[in-house]
């Protein structure tokens, strides 16, 4: 049964959120604008759709070429006004707005799906798959093994091993990208062992075992760099934050009870401390979506951050606009379920929202 | 007395950090950069840098992707250098032949004594002519095999002769290397290798010295200068990328860059989010409410799909760049931590002595509050300059960095779009990335250290 506390304030934490995603989704049409980008996106467009039609309307067949203008010219003036394009920017924007929020970007410039539509939709949703298979998988095995590495390393504090990975710390700071450079260099250039990009031999193999098989084969660098780059710091972080806490009287007495160290560690250590590493792994998963691009981009890896590089470098504006917009659901879903985790674990929240 | 009382204080932390092994290490590092970062402002301008890093004709006498010259360790060979040799008009020997014509015969010589051969040859021609003259080229190896290469007619003043292109040259090598061998060689007998090989079953240099002979047909009264380049496999410290550009330009370059970019934006995001952070958690309230819903919707805005947008709109240089950043991050999560302190801090008795003598909210936020958060900001703003410095990089390397500027970033772009990593051109990928890795540790440990000083409870840990 959920209480219904808890439910008022995950409907309103959703309400604020969605409100926050709206107000974002529209300073990024504003940014967009400000050269009048957008407009010229939408209108181009349209015309585009409506000279098609004319074109393939088999009633305006026998027209000359200069009659068809007129009649294209004459829908595309009505199609303008019938969205509401020549509408001042603060009125038109909230069309845009709309077609945003409704995941209507509009069609590409150059890109297109794999299955040949132009559609941004169609080309983003395509990509998203992929992007969150890896960036999941890299922050989930990051998070529990800097939680439970930490733990480990807290129980046998001062050892070697404690040491070195403290002395390792400051490399976390080259982020997962770089380490993906010398990892390629290293198990492709030099060792032939893996492959250096990409998400699947090719050709594909055909059954789903050796393809998966397949797929699992190039996650292994990308996963590798994403956990390299974070492992030490991580650990480090974890271990002086269990570290710290063990020093709490309610731990000393549980000990002193003459609990196992095992239960000592799960009730009095993890428990209290679980909402603040769900904050971490909140920054985490927040911080894995902006750095899948560059990620991707490395290993070639066809997921959203490498469409976004591939889409800079026609460039294909209507791609990138409408990646800017799923980033921020993205975003904005990744915090709504911190928070929903948040306040299952948190019980003070339960009881705000009575 | 103030100054002076700071700068104490200053040094007081200076001398702690020394007492950290890694501080040091992560200073001494920083100070190499620095340095290095003057040498290279001073040595190169910045205008002449941006001018040496985008025009393609004074590296033309470069080797293409030659290796940095260190790499020998790793071959145990002497690789190759480039050797210029140029023959002036002055040292030919004339012969006036009838109708005006001269016949002029000149001989250029080199010493070559690597164990690799080298990776082109291109002869440059610089002549005045009336009447188009016709060089006719022999090859002399140090085995007194004369090769003849080609017979010319010169049609621009600055003519020039590729010999590694010239398919018949090659064709005529590899039928010299036929009937000397009596066989097919085992090795593909390339311009390069046919001209320096010797004549063995196996491929070997033919050391020694090397003459070429030129026998020019002209009119009298033009002249006849050549530029012999035979262009080596290794160049200078760090070599050269696919456009001839020695890489030291933009190594060196790339760390002033890196540096002032990194700080600056790590600064100033410090700086702005530690007052938003403070004015947040002082005036509680509606301001609070505001506040944290605009840092709510800067975390929904996505910070680097955002900044590709706007670069893609509108052509932008490092200082936009910049700017964006900052601009971004303005209302970024840092700004929660300050609230949070600023609130523990509001009750402590000196604030409320200060709001009972009828201090102003400002005076209270700038003089009080600020003051006392900012020294344990300065640890998290050290160590925050390499993500910085990494992202200025990755926005190179998607190609949004400065469009003049050689950046460590734009070097490894440019190594990745010419697949550097399946070429084999790794000195390409590496040295920029090791630069940038080096000047990323080299915060992180001062960062680290710092941490400690500020907050003492890690000390322990």
């Amino acid at each position: 049964m959920i209480p219904k506390g808890f439910l008022k304030y995950m409907i309103r934490r959703s309400l604020s959120l969605f409100v926050s995603l709206v107000v974002a989704i529209y300073i990024s049409i504003v940014l967009a604008n400000l050269g009048g980008l957008v407009d010229e996106i939408i209108k181009a467009d349209l015309l585009m759709s409506i000279t098609m039609q004319v074109r393939d309307n088999p009633a305006y067949k026998y027209l000359s070429a200069s009659e068809k203008q007129e009649i294209i010219n004459k829908l595309y003036q009505s199609a303008l006004e019938a969205k509401g394009l020549n509408t001042p920017f603060p009125i038109r924007s909230l069309y845009y707005l709309r077609d945003a929020l409704l995941f209507d970007f509009g069609r590409a410039l150059y890109l297109t799906s794999d299955t040949g539509s132009k559609q941004v939709k169609l080309i983003i949703l395509e990509r998203l798959p992929q992007t969150v298979m890896l960036f999941t998988t890299a922050t989930l095995i990051n998070f529990f093994l800097h939680l439970f590495g930490g733990l480990i390393l807290a129980r046998h504090y001062g050892s070697k091993i404690d040491k070195v990975i403290a002395t390792l710390a400051p490399t976390s700071v080259i982020p997962g990208w770089v380490y993906g450079i010398f990892l390629i260099l290293i198990f492709y250039s030099w060792l032939y062992l893996l492959p250096a990009g990409g998400m699947v031999d090719y050709p594909p193999p055909l059954d789903p075992i050796s393809y998966s098989l397949s797929v699992l084969k190039h996650m292994i660098l990308p996963l590798l760099s994403w956990i390299l780059s974070g492992l030490f710091l991580g650990l480090y972080s974890s271990r002086t934050f269990f570290l710290i806490f063990s020093t709490e009287d309610y731990v000393e007495a549980a000990k002193a009870k003459g609990l196992p160290p095992r239960l000592v560690d799960r009730r009095y250590v993890l428990r209290p401390l679980l909402p603040s590493t769900i904050t971490n792994l909140s920054f985490a998963l927040i911080g894995s979506w902006g750095g899948a691009i560059i990620t991707e981009t490395v290993f070639d890896w066809p997921g959203l951050g490498r469409l976004m590089s591939v889409a800079l470098s026609y460039p294909d504006p209507p791609v990138i606009i409408g990646e800017v917009i799923i980033y921020a659901w993205l975003l904005m879903l990744t915090v709504l379920t911190l928070d929903v985790l948040y306040a299952l674990l948190d019980p003070r929240i339960k009881i705000w929202g009575e | 007395m103030a100054v002076k009382k700071q700068a104490s204080r200053l040094m007081s932390i200076l001398s702690e950090l020394l007492h950290y092994k890694y501080a040091t290490l992560g200073l001494t590092i920083l100070i190499f950069l620095v340095i290095l970062s003057i040498y290279a402002i001073v040595t190169i301008p910045v205008t002449e840098a941006i001018k040496l890093w985008r025009s393609a004709d004074i590296w033309s006498r470069n080797p293409r992707n030659a290796q940095p010259e260190f790499v020998e360790i790793f071959y145990q060979k002497k690789l190759p250098r480039t050797i210029i040799i140029s023959i002036m008009d002055a040292n030919l020997s004339k012969v006036k032949l009838e109708n005006n014509k001269i016949k002029a015969t000149g001989i250029l010589s080199f010493y070559y004594n690597y164990d690799d051969f080298p990776s082109e040859i291109i002869i440059f021609f610089n002549v005045n002519y009336s009447e188009s003259p016709v060089v006719n080229i022999y090859w002399i190896r140090p085995d007194n095999e004369e090769i003849y290469l080609k017979s010319l007619k010169l049609r621009r003043q600055d003519d020039r002769y590729y010999l590694s292109n010239d398919f018949n040259l090659e064709n005529n090598l590899n039928e010299l290397f036929m009937n000397k061998l009596g066989q097919r060689p085992s090795y593909v007998v390339t311009v390069e290798k046919g001209l320096f090989a010797s004549f063995s079953s196996n491929l070997q240099v033919l050391k020694g010295k090397y003459n070429i002979r030129f026998e020019i047909i002209m009119n009298e009264g033009d002249y006849f200068n050549a530029e012999m380049v035979i262009y080596g496999k290794v160049y200078g410290i760090a070599g050269t990328d696919h456009l001839r550009r020695p890489l030291t330009i933009a190594l060196l370059w790339g760390a002033p860059i890196a540096i002032s970019f990194g700080l600056v934006a790590s600064s100033l995001i410090t700086l702005v989010n530690l007052i938003i952070g403070t004015i947040s958690g002082w005036y509680k309230g509606t301001i609070d409410a505001v506040i944290q819903r605009i840092v709510e919707i800067n975390t929904i805005l996505p910070f680097l799909p955002t900044l590709i947008l706007l670069s893609t709109i509108y052509k932008i240089d490092i200082f936009v760049i910049l700017a964006c950043v900052i601009a971004l991050s303005i209302f970024s999560i840092g700004t929660k931590n300050t609230r949070v302190l600023v609130m523990q801090i509001a009750t402590y008795p000196y604030i409320e002595a200060a709001k009972a003598y009828g201090a102003s909210n400002w005076r209270i936020i700038f003089f009080y509050i600020i003051p006392k958060i900012l020294p344990s900001l300065i640890p998290g703003m050290i160590s925050a300059v390499p993500g910085f410095v990494f992202l200025e990089a990755g926005l190179s390397y998607l190609g949004l960095g400065d469009p003049f500027l050689p950046t460590w970033g734009k070097v490894i772009n440019d190594a990745f779009s010419n697949g550097a990593l399946y070429k084999g051109y790794y000195y390409w990928v590496i040295l920029p990335t090791f630069m940038l890795v080096l000047t990323a540790i080299s915060f992180s440990l001062i960062g680290m250290a710092l941490e400690k000083i500020v907050n003492p409870r890690l000390k322990e840990l």
